[in-house]
């Protein structure tokens, strides 16, 4: 059995949403929560964030989707989900019974798409709040502008906070100039939190066919093999705005977590590492118990943000 | 059906052939309730390259809890877990997905080429509990070489089944395609059970529905969860895409859109 850690306080604030932990599992890594059930004791998670639902069920992209690369994988599986009525009719079911916080990734086409789905989650029992994917690089509609032009996003984050209630969460890509730019302008916009990163979009090819190794040619780059400059980007942003930063980017172990935390993540998403390795997210969890145990510390609020640079 | 994670100790390693291992593991949790056609993803290390899982259909499960997996050295991972020591453990998933949908009383044929020879072993045996005439079933197996398929097809003599064999350079058996001996036996079995290369098993299918006999067969994919969360498994089905790792391995050869 996992010890546990009943002294040290593990509770933080993303803006209304409390969460009992800091750490939840990435958009697209977990399903619809159910899949791990068998696995993972999802109560003792910070929360869930569902693959992103769309207004309409999506059919995704064409096989091959994934392959794997040095320390981290390559994917275009294209929004691939079962829609937001069957979404709310049969995945909420098992999800609201979890015991866990419920946060739904929403995506669309348009800024209305996003306003529509933000309404009509809203006010259903179990959801938590919503994460807007705005950094899909997979669509070859309009979404990826969504997510690199700063007026796109804040219009997006608007539309949303105007349709809803709920905590609003901004998943934001790294595959733009300054990330920090976009995490200003949907903090202006409304955004309760911003979250990141997204994938960084990559390539792989196979050398004896000459053929890209994905269908859709390019995808999202996820895995240890991000880390370092989703740190960086985290960084950058957790200084640049006022709202909380949630960290995500190769985490899969307690160390890689803390690192998020020290450099001004409120929270993290553990992604790719519950695909290869489905006990990550309360590996890391109870890690993290040990490190502040350790480090002295009652509180993990208490170590947000405590990078510590040369010349204070 | 509940699945498992579950650290399990090689306890033997067979080459049967070069490059072609035979691993012997205790996992009493996934070989307690495992079932032919099944999978386990593998983790065949403990750093972060090869980052995923490796599926691996089950060969066999023994009394007592323990599981062999039948491979063949194509990659890293493939070529990490080649190098594991007896002793040494790994870590499972499973058992998953769907398997075989087991026939039990009219005659059957199975059909594997390569390393799908793996899980129809497990099926052979399965089959064999319901009382049945092995000697009646075909069991039609190819490979490359005699080398790689002699012990293979010793282990379905040793079950009683009609073995009949085919080897690519013709040292074992009919000099070409397994699927070429399917055509004989079409005729006397209600159910056809394949697994091998992806353009034999759509030989298979095509012959089968031909006949008019039912077929099953078992796909592979690259997959990362083995789990159904992450959607990258697909293959294209008639009704649009399937998931390998949850809808199969094991689908009804009308199910796959054959390419």
């Amino acid at each position: 059995m996992t010890a546990q850690y009943d002294d040290i306080d593990l509770r933080v604030r993303i803006g209304p949403l409390r969460l009992r932990n800091p750490v939840l599992t990435a958009s697209g890594t977990f399903g619809y929560g159910r899949e791990f059930a068998d696995l993972v004791n999802l109560h003792r998670l910070g929360g869930v964030v569902t693959k992103g639902i769309s207004l309409v069920p999506r059919p995704g992209n064409p096989p091959p989707r994934i392959v794997e690369t040095a320390c981290g994988m390559l994917n275009a599986i294209g929004l691939e989900n079962v829609g937001v009525e069957e979404f709310i009719r049969r995945k909420m079911v098992f999800l609201r019974s979890a015991g866990t916080r419920v946060i739904v990734n929403i995506l669309g086409d348009s800024v209305d798409d996003y306003a529509r789905l933000a309404a009509r989650l809203t006010g259903i029992e179990g959801i938590d709040a919503l994460e807007i994917n705005i950094s899909c690089p997979n669509v070859k509609k309009g979404g990826v502008a969504f997510g690199t032009v700063p007026e796109m996003a804040a219009a997006v984050t608007g539309a949303v906070r105007a349709a809803t209630d709920l905590p609003l969460i901004v998943k934001l890509s790294p595959n733009v100039t300054d990330i920090t730019r976009m995490a200003a302008v949907v903090e202006e916009a409304g955004a309760d939190a911003v979250s990141l990163i997204n994938t960084l979009i990559g390539m792989a090819i196979d050398c004896r066919t000459r053929r890209p190794r994905l269908a859709n040619v390019i995808g999202g780059l996820s895995g240890p093999a991000i880390k370092p400059v989703a740190l960086r980007m985290v960084w950058q942003v957790a200084r640049t705005v006022s709202i909380p930063v949630i960290g995500i980017g190769g985490i899969s172990r307690a160390e890689d977590a803390l690192e998020f935390l020290i450099a001004g993540a409120t929270a993290v998403q553990v992604g790719t590492a519950n695909l290869y390795q489905p006990s990550a997210a309360e590996e890391i969890i109870t890690g993290i118990s040990s490190y502040l145990r350790e480090q002295g510390e009652a509180a993990v609020r208490d170590i947000i943000g405590t990078l510590q640079l040369e010349g204070g | 059906m509940t699945k498992f994670q579950e650290k399990a100790q090689i306890l033997d390693r067979q080459e049967l052939a070069a490059g072609v291992f035979r691993l012997t593991l205790h996992a009493p949790l996934i070989a307690g309730s495992a079932h032919p056609g099944q999978f386990v993803m593998v983790r065949v290390g403990e750093l972060f390259d090869p980052l995923l899982r490796r599926p691996f259909s089950i060969h066999q499960v023994a009394a007592g809890g323990d599981l062999q997996l039948l491979f063949k050295v194509v990659g890293r991972g493939t070529g990490c877990l080649a190098r594991m020591e007896p002793g040494r453990e790994v870590d499972l998933l499973g058992p998953l997905g769907r398997g075989f949908r087991l026939q039990r009383e009219d005659p059957v044929c199975l059909v594997g080429g390569g390393m799908g020879i793996a899980p129809l072993y497990f099926l052979g045996k399965r089959l064999l509990q319901h009382a049945r005439l092995p000697e009646f079933d075909p069991v039609l197996l190819g490979a490359v070489s005699q080398q790689e398929l002699a012990l293979l097809a010793d282990d379905f003599f040793g079950l009683g089944y009609d073995v009949r064999t085919a080897t690519d350079d013709g040292s074992l058996g009919h000099h070409g395609f397994v699927t070429d001996l399917l055509d004989a036996v079409l005729p006397r079995v209600s159910k056809v059970y394949v697994c091998g290369p992806y353009p034999m098993m759509r030989i298979a299918a095509a012959k089968c529905l031909a006949a008019g006999v039912a077929c099953e067969v078992s796909l592979e994919t690259h997959m990362a969860c083995g789990l159904g969360a992450c959607l990258g498994c697909t293959v294209q089905a008639q009704e649009g895409y399937a998931h390998v790792c949850i809808q199969g391995p094991v689908f009804e050869a009308t199910e796959v859109a054959w390419q």
